[in-house]
């Protein structure tokens, strides 16, 4: 229960279907936070809704776990000139990984959450492109609102996971759970969804933590041909694909980013086309897949963001790992950035997920 | 038959005494009056206000005049700090604050804070055995010592601080220091008219003798400068103003009256259940360790103990589900459990402190009680424990 509207009803919803319900919070940032999740005042939240609910309510300590998995992996993959994704680390290594171990110790059967997913049982006999590969299990597919879909930042789990874990608010629309929740006269009803990563307050901004851990450098701009063009504070916030600051080439348009050299100290500028990717490598030991691994030039359906749009690719073997080749060329995957990947035939589902190499 | 919730954190807050209850009902029956006022009902709230100073008064062995009511141990701690530095940089003089690194938040926090505006403060070292480096102390004490700040007897383990020397030591090394004793914890079982004796400052809280949870009183000594915090009215002899809470102050003075009555027999029997908790768990669990060493003064209702591999927050969950009330630790404002400073200061490693839990007995606790935490603890230890 991270003090969000959606925690509250996934709660809510169980008590309704008369399960022994207990609510946590997890304390992971002991710094100032304005993202809306998990700061002392989202705490009362949980806490007041839990009371309204009738259920017991626990806030679990974990800043030194988040500290360690997600916050120092996340300043180290910068420092690197990798694009980190936190939320993702935070669900791999905290939520479904310590959470869960927790919630099995104490002798629950199952974890909720007030993610926008759904985990479905498949029977025998499933699709041969990738997924359950004929056994009966569980699958991973999107949350029933598109917008609020959260599929991607759940697509590393596993068979052991998803038939541990509930997602009560998977089948519901944004708005069928914020009228569920004013029914019930809930206190989280109207309060707005955290946008942010926990760690970083609005004020600073990436660049501000970051360079409270950091040394970040200066880089030079050049274009295709080597010429500078002009300078950036911090490479390590630089992201290939990136349009964002980089101004307008002598032709009048747009300038992305086609290639960063942390060490080097320079960021390459070039036109729309020229940034764009037919491909991304996603490594091997972060490669997860929800049941079988997906069939060597197999069509799938890759999300390489939270909200971005679906495109169509082949996945295929690589001795680093997976390369997935976009039917279309794409603005770049940043390396360190996760690549979700969706059945083909079944574009819901997910099958797994990687990250850019 | 059941046996009911087993209330084991008398620490934290012991649950309101009958006594104190009927005292408190008997002060709101009819009209009570501002004590500040003149005619009959102000009168009669003045009165009880007063009989209850006279009380806490004689539970200390001051003078009435010496004692201040307040909203509890917090602001009592707080005014002992602010007020006292306050009071000294008022006069030119910039002192400095000695503080046991074993100080509850409250003044840990207070200390911090003046330390932040400005003031000089310096943290004291505790033994292995959680208590004050007296030898430290006297080593820090010098001409510029404004406050020294020693705990009666520590919220966590139960150690009973060596005040007397504290005294000794400041008396002799720094007479112009005043020595501010936090007794919320000491004060149900230990007499503080002896104990606390030379201290300066003695802050009380209610609701940890079995009193109302919002009422508490500083003992000023009269050589003390002070400076208010919260400043208005003029109550309290302009040391606190503010209306005071009458039928709260006649709940603290029928706390420490019933206190004072059964503080030998109550006392003793709750020793007793204690140890036999002690040693019922000893021999249950495997590894667990006792966190204060044998041989030292702990108050009769203090059980520390630490379970090597087991997860203090998973334990304290379990327990509550079985109906068994026990403490991890200090929270933060969350709820959250913080790891311990007080055993970080005892040099006890984190991973074994992480496994630390309070057990508190109180007046209330009876054989029954006793009997279930030792069906109930070793058996979610076990299962909960990951390593030996």
């Amino acid at each position: 229960m991270s003090g969000g509207v959606d925690s509250s009803v996934a709660a809510a919803l169980l008590v309704a279907r008369g399960h022994e319900v207990v609510g946590a919070t997890l304390k992971l940032w002991g710094g100032p936070s304005d993202s809306g999740c998990c700061s002392v005042a989202d705490v009362e939240d949980a806490r007041r809704v839990a009371q309204q609910l009738g259920i017991e309510h626990h806030v679990f300590n974990l800043t030194e776990e988040f500290e360690r998995r997600v916050v120092d992996p996340y300043v180290e993959e910068h420092a690197r000139g990798r694009t980190p994704n936190p939320c993702i680390e935070c669900n791999r290594s905290i939520k479904f990984d310590r959470l869960l171990g927790r919630s099995e110790r104490l002798g629950f059967d199952r974890l909720a959450t007030g993610h926008h997913a759904r985990v479905t049982a498949e029977p025998a006999g499933g699709h041969g492109g990738g997924g359950t590969g004929g056994r009966p299990g569980w699958r991973l597919r999107r949350g029933t609102d598109a917008g609020k879909d959260q599929s991607y930042v759940l697509s590393m789990l596993g068979q052991e996971a998803l038939g541990r874990v509930l997602f009560p608010v998977g089948d519901l629309t944004k708005e069928e759970v914020r009228r569920y929740a004013r029914r019930l006269g809930l206190r989280t009803a109207a309060k707005p969804d955290s946008q942010d990563v926990c760690f970083i307050g609005r004020a600073e901004g990436r660049h501000g933590f970051l360079s409270r851990r950091l040394d970040l450098h200066p880089a030079v701009l050049v274009d295709g041909g080597g010429r500078s063009v002009g300078s950036v504070d911090a490479v390590e916030l630089v992201t290939v694909g990136q349009r964002r600051g980089m101004g307008h080439g002598t032709d009048g348009r747009r300038r992305y980013v086609t290639r960063v050299d942390v060490p080097g100290r320079t960021v390459t500028l070039g036109s729309a086309t020229e940034a764009l990717h037919s491909s991304v490598l996603l490594a091997a030991p972060t490669l997860s897949w929800v049941d079988t691994p997906i069939a060597p030039g197999a069509p799938a359906v890759a999300q390489v963001s939270a909200h971005g749009r679906p495109v169509p690719c082949t996945v295929h073997r690589d001795d680093a790992g997976v390369v997935v080749r976009f039917e279309l060329p794409q603005r770049p995957v940043a390396p360190g950035q996760t690549v979700a990947l969706y059945d083909a035939r079944d574009p819901d589902a997910v099958v797994g997920a990687g990250i850019a190499s | 038959m059941s046996v009911g919730l087993v209330y084991l954190d008398h620490a934290a807050t012991s649950p309101l005494r009958p006594g104190v209850a009927t005292a408190m009902d008997e002060a709101r029956a009819g009209v009570l009056g501002n004590p500040s006022g003149s005619h009959p009902a102000a009168q009669r709230a003045r009165r009880l206000l007063e009989e209850a100073r006279d009380e806490v008064a004689a539970f200390l062995g001051r003078d009435p005049g010496d004692v201040v009511f307040c909203s509890g141990g917090t602001e009592a701690a707080n005014l002992a700090v602010f007020g006292t530095v306050g009071a000294a940089e008022g006069a030119g003089e910039a002192g400095e604050v000695l503080w046991s690194a074993v100080e509850h938040p409250a003044v840990r926090e207070a200390v911090h804070a003046v330390q932040a505006a400005g003031a000089g403060a310096r943290e004291l070292p505790v033994g292995e055995e959680g208590a004050l480096d007296v030898g430290a102390l006297s080593e820090a004490l010098t001409e510029r010592t404004t406050l020294v700040a020693v705990m009666t007897a520590n919220n966590e383990t139960g150690v009973v601080q060596p005040l007397g020397a504290v005294v000794a030591a400041v008396r002799r090394r720094a007479p112009q220091a005043a020595v501010f004793t936090d007794a919320v914890q000491a004060a149900p079982w230990l007499d503080l008219a002896e104990v606390a004796a030379g201290a300066d400052l003695v802050a009380l809280s209610a609701h940890k003798l079995g009193g109302p949870v919002g009422v508490g009183a500083l003992a000023v000594s009269p050589r003390v400068g002070l400076v208010a915090r919260q400043v208005g009215g003029g109550q309290e002899r302009e040391r606190r103003s503010g209306t005071q809470d009458v039928v709260g102050a006649v709940g603290l003075a029928a706390a420490v009256r019933l206190a004072a009555a059964e503080r030998a027999a109550v006392g003793a029997r709750v020793a007793r259940l204690r140890d036999e908790l002690r040693r019922g768990l000893l021999s249950a669990v495997r590894g667990l360790w006792v966190t204060v060493p044998d041989g030292v003064e702990v108050l009769p209702g203090h059980l520390h103990l630490c379970v090597p591999g087991a997860d203090r927050e998973e334990v304290l969950v379990a327990l509550g589900r079985e109906g068994v009330c026990v403490s991890g630790g200090s929270s933060c404002a969350s709820g959250a459990l913080e790891p311990s400073y007080v055993l970080a200061a005892m040099g006890v490693e984190r991973k074994v402190a992480d496994g630390s839990l309070r057990f508190t007995l109180g007046p209330a606790t009876t054989e029954a009680h006793v009997a279930r935490a030792l069906e109930v603890v070793p058996a979610v230890v076990e299962r909960l424990r990951r390593t030996v």
